[in-house]
């Protein structure tokens, strides 16, 4: 495992004006041809209601939050956002090909901070990330972006919700990152 | 007129094919963009990168000022997209609760699937923390449901609610946004010259 950090003299990354655009309008040709926005965090979701379906299905079926994504006809994995988030990461393995930025398995992180305390922190963070997405009805994708392109007050309270945090949050763990 | 699947337009048949293609239009923009470097998404945060309030807010003010031109050319029946239910404690209480991952993880649910992708190990131990944060979740259900469906307000939009038409929420969204971008270009500028850990 190579455990050194990943810094880019010149990193190549698209104009972010552009990247927004693309992805602005990427929202607008989803939501004109399915009728909803993209997401991410439904596809874990699904993942935990399958696992929990064939590990313990009695309790999978009685517990009031997974037996609502649980039918006879299908697996709970017979989902949109679980194909749809298979190709979030093809199009992010072909980027990463593309711009030469897909490598075998690395830890980025810090110079101040070492590699297992990265990732225990991005473990504490996605928990933390999981389990605010179920309270959010969504996350950054869902929720904040396309809730609010929406117009949906939902989607615009959890957006300003995430971001305000995250400037509250930042200074006590400046530390991490700084 | 759209929504093409909604409207049976297009078939529910091709509903997973266009999944993955748009998925994979998504993902391409996401690590494209830069946002497969938890550093770099952070970077939001501490004013040495602002790309995700770049890439994010243009996004939103193209989507939104485009439904409006689908709505006025009559290409989408806006009447039949879904609109985002809101719960408005639990949604700020889990707004808060992202922020707080996100600021100690470095990465959204998304992006750390485009990172894993390109062999991003911190992405992995992050996709795996959503895994063990939802399964977590599920298990106390029982004893949070009251406080997780309270505050229904249902599928509402800022118009329904406050009555003013979605063309001034969308231009208000673009003047903050552009300020935004104008403002951040100092700040960004300013934070660099002090931060060496950092390569941009």
């Amino acid at each position: 495992m190579d455990t050194q950090v990943t810094n880019y003299a010149e990193p190549k990354y698209i104009n972010p004006y552009l990247g927004g655009v693309l992805l602005g309008l990427l929202v607008l040709v989803t939501v004109y041809i399915t009728g909803r926005g993209l997401g991410a965090s439904g596809a874990i979701k699904s993942t935990v209601v399958a696992t929990a379906e064939v590990i313990t299905p009695e309790q999978a079926k009685e517990n009031a939050y997974t037996s609502q994504f649980i039918s006879d006809d299908q697996s709970p994995m017979y989902t949109w956002l679980i194909f749809e988030s298979i190709g979030i990461f093809l199009g992010g393995l072909l980027s990463g090909v593309i711009f030469g930025r897909a490598k075998k398995f690395h830890v980025e992180h810090s110079p101040k901070i070492t590699a297992k305390k990265r990732l225990i922190f991005a473990l504490i963070g996605g928990a933390l990330f999981g389990i605010g997405s179920q309270f959010g009805r969504g996350c950054t994708s869902g929720a904040a972006l396309c809730g609010t392109a929406t117009y949906a007050l939902g989607g615009v309270i959890v957006m300003f919700a995430i971001f305000g945090a995250g400037y509250v949050f930042a200074y006590f763990f400046r530390k991490l990152w700084i | 007129m759209g929504p093409l699947i909604t409207n049976g337009i297009i078939s529910n048949g091709w509903d997973f094919v266009i999944a993955v293609v748009i998925g994979i239009a998504f993902g391409f923009i996401l690590e494209a963009s830069g946002f497969s470097s938890s550093r770099n998404i952070v970077g939001v945060f501490y004013g040495y990168n602002f790309v995700v309030l770049r890439v994010f807010f243009t996004a939103v003010v193209v989507a939104m000022v485009g439904l409006l031109y689908f709505d006025y050319f009559g290409w989408i029946e806006l009447s039949k997209i879904f609109i985002l239910p809101t719960y408005l404690t639990p949604m700020i209480f889990g707004g808060v609760v992202m922020g707080l991952g996100f600021i100690i993880g470095g990465f959204c649910p998304g992006t750390s699937f485009t990172a894993v992708a390109i062999g991003k190990l911190d992405a992995v131990f992050f996709a795996a923390g959503l895994y063990l944060g939802i399964a977590g979740f599920t298990l106390v259900y029982p004893y949070i449901g009251g406080f997780f469906n309270s505050g229904y307000i249902g599928n509402v939009t800022l118009t329904d609610v406050t009555g003013i038409s979605a063309a001034w929420f969308a231009a208000g969204f673009t003047i903050v946004a552009l300020a935004a971008f104008w403002g951040t270009m100092f700040i960004e500028k300013r934070v660099r010259k002090n931060i060496k850990e950092y390569k941009f």
